[in-house]
């Protein structure tokens, strides 16, 4: 059987991928772009289990709120990368580094 | 009182920013047009909200939204820091070639997001007016589009931006699995009465949404982000980032804490007081090693939100009203700040490139270049250090009164301690002003409004040290 904490920790398990994600990879910015998505991505499991755990239809809503900022966000998220890639021409994370002190 | 009009100020300004997005449309690159009419509807988006000082607190939309005495002062405030921020970025960004009406519109977009913050009631308010603020800033970052500093600080901001309100998102999912509520009442009641065994995935929820929120705040160590995104993005941009959204931050922190997890108070307690601690001393350690102005202006920003988190430590009512009235007077004592710094961003360098004053070195011999961005620029750094009798040193002294009251001794020693060697970086802005030999002795001619808008600005920094009961007792009010 299948229950709530299943969902959990399944989450748990994404989010903390997504976040080893972030911070380990050096060398490519679209890979931070698919990381922050699996973010949001664990989240949405976390509410939609609670939502049909609690049988309260609000997180489910909650997740559709999310779905639509994440598609902003990927929007935003790809044009800035395309001004960089513009700019620098290279998309390699340990590049980044003009800014600092 | 109706829903409609509980949400008048939100619902005009939206409105108001499609008509000035469309409007951009169909001007030419130089004319002032956008820029009046988002003056225009900010000034009407600041009766509405005028209009609701006095109102009773109400909740509505199915309990998502709501005014109270803290949202509608914050949103004063809000409104007023903005309009003081189009104002001084009009002359900069029609010198450069920054695409001038996007400024204004995401502007007035952040604007609406902050509001939202401000009043929200449900975790869905503050999660999405957290997001309308923090998609326009990152678009802002990055409007400089043929700068490679800009791109690369908008990129920094986007991914530390997200990962804070993924942070955010997994802390509010924990909490509604907790109490099986997403409204901040609900959350409140339900952790109450669960008592200590319900309460431990709502701890567990709890830490993320900290840590969500320094991230947002820019408190150490979640502060990587701040002089990166100052340096890097255009002046006036700086700018927006720097005042109105830390006004919007606090009222946030108030809402996941304060009204949505008082129960929990000793937890948080502890957390802020180490992020407070860490940040006082990060930021004014740091900031002096500083020759970039900017740089120096976001770590004077960590200390200062490690200021406004030590009102909070403390979870007293007093408390909470001195971190307001710190957020408030913060925003528009470095709006100052900024707006010198903007005013004195014309003309061109020897290589025929737009002049932007962001090392220490462009403020030598201001005083003698032009009086007036000299004093106000004085007033502001002064006000920074803490010195009687400007804004800073009440908001100062206020958050250590609550803090000390609180019985957090240790934090106010650490505090008073790194503000002493603060005043040593704000004061060496002086010195440069006003001792050192100009560089350049070109004077500096600002344009009649901006000179009126810095010296207003200037002087509300010294009359409301002098008279903070102004907005004291509006602060005192929120809380009581």
């Amino acid at each position: 059987m299948i229950g709530l904490s299943h969902y959990l920790t399944l989450a748990a398990i994404l989010f903390c991928m997504s976040v080893v994600g972030i911070f380990l990879n050096r060398k490519n910015v679209i890979i931070l772009l698919m990381s922050i998505e699996l973010m949001l991505l664990s989240v949405n499991i976390n509410f939609v289990a609670f939502s049909y755990f609690l049988d309260d239809a609000a997180g489910q809503i909650f997740v559709f709120f999310i779905l639509t900022v994440a598609a902003a966000e990927a929007a935003i998220g790809l044009a800035i990368l395309v001004v960089l890639f513009r700019n620098r021409s290279t998309i390699n994370v340990a590049d980044l580094d003009t800014l600092k002190g | 009182m109706d829903s409609l009009s509980i949400a008048a100020p939100e619902v005009f300004l939206l409105t108001a920013t499609c008509i000035v997005l469309v409007a951009s449309l169909f001007t030419k690159a130089n004319s002032h047009t956008v820029y009046w009419l988002s003056q225009a509807s900010l000034v009407v988006t600041l009766l509405f909200a005028f209009g609701q000082t006095r109102a009773e607190p109400v909740v509505a939309y199915v309990g998502a939204y709501g005014i109270d005495n803290m949202s509608s002062t914050l949103k004063v405030w809000l409104i007023v820091v903005a309009i003081g921020v189009l104002l001084y970025s009009r002359d900069y960004l029609t010198g450069r070639r920054i695409a001038r009406g996007e400024y204004f519109v995401l502007a007035l977009f952040a604007i609406s997001g902050m509001m939202i913050m401000v009043s929200s009631k449900h975790l869905l308010s503050v999660y999405l007016g957290l997001e309308l603020l923090a998609l326009s800033q990152y678009a802002m970052v990055a409007l400089a589009r043929d700068d490679a500093d800009a791109s690369e600080a908008a990129m920094k901001y986007f991914v530390l931006g997200a990962l804070a309100s993924g942070m955010l998102l997994y802390g509010m999912s924990m909490v509604y699995g907790a109490t099986g509520s997403l409204e901040l009442s609900g959350i409140r009641d339900a952790v109450v009465v669960g008592g200590a065994e319900g309460s431990v995935p709502a701890r567990f929820g709890l830490t993320f949404l900290i840590v969500g929120i320094a991230f947002k705040l820019g408190a150490v160590p979640f502060h990587m982000w701040v002089p990166d995104v100052y340096e890097g993005a255009p002046t006036p941009v700086a700018m927006f980032i720097a005042t109105a959204p830390k006004i919007a931050a606090f009222a946030m922190l108030i809402r996941l804490l304060v009204d949505a997890l008082p129960a929990l108070n000793s937890d948080w307690q502890a957390m802020l007081a180490i992020l407070a601690a860490l940040s006082v001393v990060v930021g004014n350690l740091v900031a002096i090693a500083q020759t970039n102005i900017k740089r120096m202006l976001a770590y004077s920003t960590i200390s200062n939100v490690g200021f406004l988190l030590l009102g909070i430590v403390g979870a007293t009512p007093e408390g909470y009203s001195a971190a307001m009235f710190y957020a408030i007077t913060y925003a528009f004592t470095t709006l100052a700040a900024f707006g010198v710094l903007l005013a004195l961003s014309r003309g061109t360098r020897e290589d025929g490139s737009p002049f932007d004053a962001v090392m220490l070195d462009d403020l030598a011999g201001l005083a003698r270049r032009n009086g007036l961005l000299a004093a106000v620029m004085m007033l502001a750094m002064i006000s920074l250090a803490g010195v009687p009798p400007m804004v800073g040193f009440y908001a100062k002294l206020a958050v250590l009164r609550a803090v000390v009251d609180a019985g957090y001794t240790w934090l106010a020693l650490i505090a008073v301690a790194m503000s002493v060697a603060g005043a040593f970086y704000y004061l060496r802005v002086i010195k440069l002003m006003y001792f050192d030999e100009p560089v350049v002795t070109t004077e500096i001619d600002t344009a009649g409004d901006v000179s009126a808008g810095l010296a207003i600005n200037g002087l509300a920094v010294v009359v409301l040290g002098i008279f903070p009961s102004f907005i004291m007792a509006a602060c005192l009010a929120a809380f009581a």
